[in-house]
C-alpha cells in the first residue's frame, strides 16, 4: 500500500506555495516519512520555522507549528524545547534564513547542544524575494543582486555546523529522496543537536539565471555533483574534486544542555530544600 | 531625626564603596527601622574612575533619591574629593584618606583625616577591608546609625570566614575616627581652614 | 508573622516580582544597567524548578521568551536601550501573534551605546512605536523599589489577561537604587493566569472571536494543535491577505486594550485638588517633583504632582480635565522632550505646558523643578 501522507497534512492547506520543480515538497515528504517511522505524536511534536520558501513547510503539517521571524526559528525553538523538554522539536528553514540572518542563532544552537533537529533546505538562493544571492551561492553564480557574478565565497553549512559543535551533522539531496527520511530518523533519534542539510534547487530564481535549462537538469546536477560518504572512501582526491559529500558526516555524544540544566535544578533544589 | 541626612562614599571604582553604602543603608532601614535609600553612580568600567555611593537616611519616606546637600562625605582619592565635594552642606563632615587626599576644598567643614587604606593594610591586615574601615569611621563621625546595627549589617553581608576581619576593620575605623576627630586640627595644619 | 523585609535593588525587586507572579522562564543577554535582573533569575529560577538561559543575543532572547510562553509558561526578559531596539521585531511578533510575555527595559542614555551607566527616560516612545506596524502597547513606569516589585507582578497579570507583551521601564536610577522593601506574602497581590480554551482541540482556533476580543491561547504540548505566524492571519492562525480580515483583526487588537483602559491605567495624584500648577512626571523624576512640590507648598505656591505609573496607554482621561483646571503644567523628563508632546495633546491648549529636559546623565533635581514652578506661578 502506498504511504499515506494525508494523515500528516493539515486539511485544506494545500496546494503549497512552492514552484513546479522546487525540491521542498520532496523534503517535506521525507520529513513526514521520518516522523511516521519514529511514531512521533502529533500533539507532542513542534515544528518551527523562520521566513522564506522552506519556512512555509510547518503550515502544511498537522502538528504544533510556529512560523516565526526571519532567521529566528532556532531561537524560538530553543525557548519551546527548554521550557517543555517532553516536546519533540524540529526546526526547518532555508539557507538564507539559517546561516545569513539566523547565522548567530545557528552556531550557538550547535554549540549549546539542545536535543532538537534543524532541517535546512539549501537551494543556494533567496527564492521568496526573487533570487538574491545567499551565503551558499557559489562564487561566480548569477543572482538578482550579483548581475556580474557572485564575488562572495560560500559557506559549507555542514562544516560550519561541525565547527560550531553540533553533535550530529548529515547532508542529503532532494534528488536522493529515499535517503532524506533515513537521515532525519537518525537525526531526530540522536540525543543532542542534529543538523540535516538537504541540497535543493530553485529552478525559478536560480536555474534560469545560471544556464540550467530545466528543473530536471537541476535535479541531475544534484545527483552528479554529490557523492556518498561511503563511495567517497574509495575515491582519489582527484576524483573527489568538485564533489559534495553526502550522508552522515559527523556524530559524537556530548552532554545535552537540558539534561545538564536539570542537574543544576536538582542541585539547587537539594541545597535550598 | 526627621530631616534627610545625606552621606556620600566616594573613591575609585573597585574600592568597595557601593558595598559600604549598602551596609550603611541596611543598618538604617532594617536594623534601626528608619527609611534609607542607597544609590550609586559609576563609569562604564568595573574598576578605576571616580565612583560614588550615596545613602539618604530619614524618618519620613524619601522622595528625591539623590543627594541635594551632603551632610557627610568620604573621599578615598583626590579625584573623588575634587569631583564630589561641591555640594557639601555648611558644617558637613569631610572624611579623607590623609595619605591620598592632600588638596582639601575650601569651606566650612569638619575635616577628619587618617590614612584609611594604610590602616586597613597595616593594622587590620588586608587592604581589601579599607571600605569597612571607612564605614566604621563614618558611623563614628555621623552617629546617624547605631554601631550595633552596622555590626549586624556587616555580619549579614560578609561570608562567615571574613566576619572577624570585617568586625575588626569596622572597630578600628570607628576608633581612629574618634581620635582623629580630636586631633585632626593640629595634624593637618593651617592650610585646611577648619572652623570647628 | 512579620513580613520579610530587605534592602533591595530595584532590578532585584523586579526579578522577585516576576517570580511572585509565577514566572518560571527567563531568557536574556547581558546589558547594563539591567543585568541584575538576569543575575537574580539565574540564581533563583533553578531553586523553583524554573529555567534560565543566557542567549546568544537580544533577538534570540526575545524569541526564546515567546517560544517558551507558547508552552504555557510565564516568561521574562530584561534589557536596556540598545537591546530593546534589537528586540523590537520579535516584540512585534508577540503583539501580532498575541503571545503574553514581559520585557524589562531599564532606561539608560542613548541613542546607540550612549551613556550605559547613566539614567534616562528616553525609551518611552520606543515602547509604543518601536516596532513597525500598528498595535497596542502596555508600558509601566515604576518609581520605587517596592513599586518595581508590584508593577512587575501587575505586568504579568496584564500580559496574561490581555494576551499581549507588556513592558516595564524603570529608569536607571530606579533600577539601581536600593530601598527597604516588604515582600508581599502569597495572596497579598492578585496573580492572573491566562485563559485556557473552553472548547476541545478539534474545535479550537487561536483567534476565535466567538470568545470575545481576547480569545484563549492554548499551550503547545497540552493536546491542542494549531499554527501561529507573524503574517496577518485569520481566526485559525493561518496567513491571509483578505483586506477586510486584516483590517478587522488590527482593530480588534487595538480594541482589546482601549476597551479596558480603566483596568490598565494606573496613576498617582499628589496635592492636586487645589493645585494651580501641576507637575506631570514618572520614575525617579517624579520623586524629584514630589520634593519640589513640597518645597513649593512651603513657599505658599499651590503645586501638585500627577505621577504616571501606566505610561501606555497614556492617561489621557485624567490629564485632559487636569489641564482644564490648572494654570500651568510642567513636564520634567530625562530626554529632550517626549512626554511633553503627549501632555500637550491631552491639554489641547487648555493650559500652558512647559518642559524640563536633561540628557546629561544627571537626574533632574528638585531645585530645577522648583525654579520652573516659581516661574510658572508668576
Amino acid at each position: 500500500m502506498a504511504f499515506d501522507y494525508e494523515k500528516y497534512i493539515r486539511p485544506g492547506k494545500l496546494p503549497h506555495i512552492w514552484c513546479p520543480g522546487c525540491g521542498h515538497g520532496i523534503v517535506m515528504k521525507g520529513l513526514i516519512r521520518a516522523i511516521d517511522t519514529l511514531g512521533l505524536e502529533k500533539n507532542s511534536t513542534a515544528i518551527v520555522s523562520g521566513i522564506g520558501c522552506a519556512s512555509r513547510l510547518p503550515g502544511y503539517l498537522d502538528f504544533c507549528t510556529l512560523h516565526t521571524t526571519h532567521g529566528r526559528g532556532m531561537a524560538f525553538a530553543t525557548g519551546i524545547k527548554f521550557a517543555r523538554p517532553e516536546l519533540q522539536v524540529i526546526c526547518v528553514g532555508g539557507d538564507g534564513d539559517g546561516v545569513a540572518i539566523g547565522g548567530n542563532h545557528f552556531i550557538h544552537a550547535c554549540r549549546r547542544n539542545i536535543d532538537m533537529t534543524y532541517l535546512i533546505m539549501n537551494n543556494n538562493i533567496y527564492g521568496m524575494t526573487g533570487g538574491q544571492f545567499s551565503p551558499t551561492t557559489p562564487m561566480g553564480a548569477r543572482a538578482s543582486t550579483t548581475p556580474y557574478g557572485n564575488p562572495d565565497p560560500p559557506f559549507d553549512i555542514a562544516k560550519l555546523a561541525i565547527g560550531a559543535g553540533a553533535t550530529f551533522v548529515a547532508r542529503g539531496t532532494a534528488y536522493h529522496a529515499s535517503q532524506i527520511d533515513k537521515l532525519l530518523v537518525e537525526a531526530i533519534r540522536h540525543k543532542g543537536f542534529s543538523v540535516v542539510e538537504i541540497l535543493d534547487s530553485c529552478p525559478t530564481t536560480y536555474g534560469r539565471r545560471n544556464k540550467f535549462r530545466s528543473a530536471v537538469e537541476m535535479m541531475n546536477n544534484l545527483k552528479e555533483s554529490t557523492v556518498s560518504i561511503k563511495a567517497a572512501e574509495n575515491m582519489s582526491p582527484e576524483q573527489l574534486q568538485g564533489k559534495v559529500i553526502t550522508g552522515l558526516l559527523y556524530k559524537e555524544n556530548k552532554p545535552e544542555y537540558i539534561a545538564e540544566y536539570q542537574k543544576i535544578i536538582d542541585d539547587a533544589q537539594e541545597i535550598y530544600r | 531625626m526627621s530631616q534627610r541626612y545625606e552621606l556620600r562614599f566616594s573613591g575609585a571604582g573597585g574600592q568597595g564603596l557601593i558595598l559600604a553604602g549598602i551596609i550603611m543603608a541596611e543598618a538604617a532601614a532594617i536594623y534601626d527601622g528608619k527609611q534609607a535609600l542607597q544609590s550609586q553612580s559609576y563609569g562604564p568600567e568595573a574598576r578605576g574612575g571616580a565612583s560614588k555611593s550615596e545613602v539618604i537616611i530619614s524618618d519620613d519616606p524619601i522622595d528625591y533619591p539623590k543627594a541635594t546637600a551632603v551632610d557627610a562625605l568620604l573621599a578615598l582619592t583626590q579625584e573623588a574629593c575634587d569631583k564630589y565635594s561641591g555640594d557639601l552642606k555648611e558644617g558637613a563632615i569631610l572624611l579623607v584618606d590623609s595619605d591620598l587626599v592632600k588638596k582639601i576644598p575650601k569651606g566650612d567643614f569638619l575635616l577628619v583625616g587618617f590614612p584609611i587604606i594604610n590602616t586597613a593594610k597595616n593594622e587590620v591586615g588586608r587592604t581589601i577591608v579599607a571600605n569597612i574601615v571607612a564605614l566604621g569611621a563614618m558611623v563614628a563621625l555621623t552617629g546617624v546609625v547605631t554601631k550595633a546595627s552596622v555590626e549586624k549589617a556587616v555580619l549579614s553581608r560578609v561570608p562567615e570566614a571574613f566576619r572577624e576581619l570585617n568586625l575588626k576593620a569596622l572597630q578600628i575605623g570607628f576608633d581612629k575616627a574618634m581620635s582623629a576627630r580630636e586631633t585632626s586640627f593640629t595634624q593637618m595644619g593651617e592650610e585646611f581652614h577648619l572652623s570647628r | 508573622m512579620a513580613k520579610k523585609i530587605a534592602l533591595l535593588q530595584g532590578n532585584e525587586a523586579c526579578a522577585y516580582g516576576a517570580l511572585y507572579a509565577g514566572c518560571r522562564f527567563f531568557a536574556g543577554y547581558p546589558i547594563t544597567p539591567s543585568t541584575e535582573v538576569a543575575e537574580v533569575m539565574a540564581r533563583e529560577l533553578p531553586k523553583l524548578g524554573g529555567k534560565f538561559i543566557q542567549m546568544e543575543d537580544e533577538i534570540g532572547a526575545m524569541a526564546a521568551v515567546i517560544g517558551a510562553s507558547l508552552t504555557g509558561m510565564k516568561t521574562l526578559t530584561a534589557t536596556s536601550g540598545p537591546g530593546f531596539s534589537l528586540k523590537q521585531e520579535n516584540i512585534g511578533y508577540a503583539c501580532i501573534t498575541e503571545v503574553p510575555c514581559v520585557i524589562i527595559n531599564v532606561m539608560r542614555g542613548g541613542p546607540s551605546t550612549g551613556m550605559p551607566t547613566g539614567p534616562s527616560q528616553s525609551d518611552v516612545m520606543q515602547a509604543k512605536w518601536g516596532t513597525h506596524g500598528d498595535h497596542p502597547a502596555i508600558c509601566l513606569v515604576p518609581a520605587s523599589v517596592q513599586e518595581l516589585f508590584t508593577e512587575t507582578v501587575r505586568a504579568f497579570n496584564l500580559s496574561e489577561k490581555y494576551r499581549t507583551p507588556v513592558t516595564v521601564m524603570p529608569d536607571e536610577i530606579v533600577g539601581h537604587m536600593r530601598e527597604r522593601i516588604e515582600f508581599p506574602e502569597p495572596g497579598d497581590l492578585p496573580v492572573v493566569n491566562r485563559a485556557v480554551p473552553s472548547v476541545g482541540p478539534e474545535e479550537y482556533l487561536p483567534y476565535d472571536t466567538r470568545f470575545g476580543d481576547i480569545p484563549p491561547l492554548a499551550a503547545f504540548g497540552s493536546g491542542y494543535r494549531f499554527h501561529l505566524t507573524g503574517l496577518n492571519k485569520t481566526a485559525d492562525g493561518f496567513p491571509t491577505n483578505k483586506a477586510e480580515v486584516v483590517q478587522r483583526e488590527g482593530e480588534r487588537q487595538l480594541r482589546k486594550i482601549e476597551d479596558n483602559i480603566d483596568d490598565i491605567v494606573l496613576y498617582e495624584e499628589y496635592l492636586l485638588d487645589d493645585a494651580e500648577i501641576a507637575i506631570v512626571a514618572f520614575g525617579s523624576t517624579a520623586r524629584s517633583a514630589r520634593y519640589a512640590v513640597n518645597e513649593a507648598r512651603k513657599a505658599g505656591i499651590k503645586a501638585g504632582l500627577f505621577r504616571i505609573i501606566t505610561y501606555w496607554p497614556f492617561p489621557d482621561k485624567q490629564l485632559a480635565p487636569l489641564a482644564a483646571r490648572v494654570k500651568a503644567i510642567i513636564v520634567p523628563e530625562m530626554n529632550l522632550g517626549m512626554t511633553i508632546h503627549e501632555v500637550k495633546r491631552c491639554a489641547a491648549g487648555n493650559s500652558k505646558v512647559t518642559g524640563i529636559f536633561r540628557v546629561d546623565g544627571e537626574p533632574i533635581n528638585p531645585g530645577q523643578i522648583l525654579d520652573e514652578i516659581r516661574e510658572a506661578g508668576k
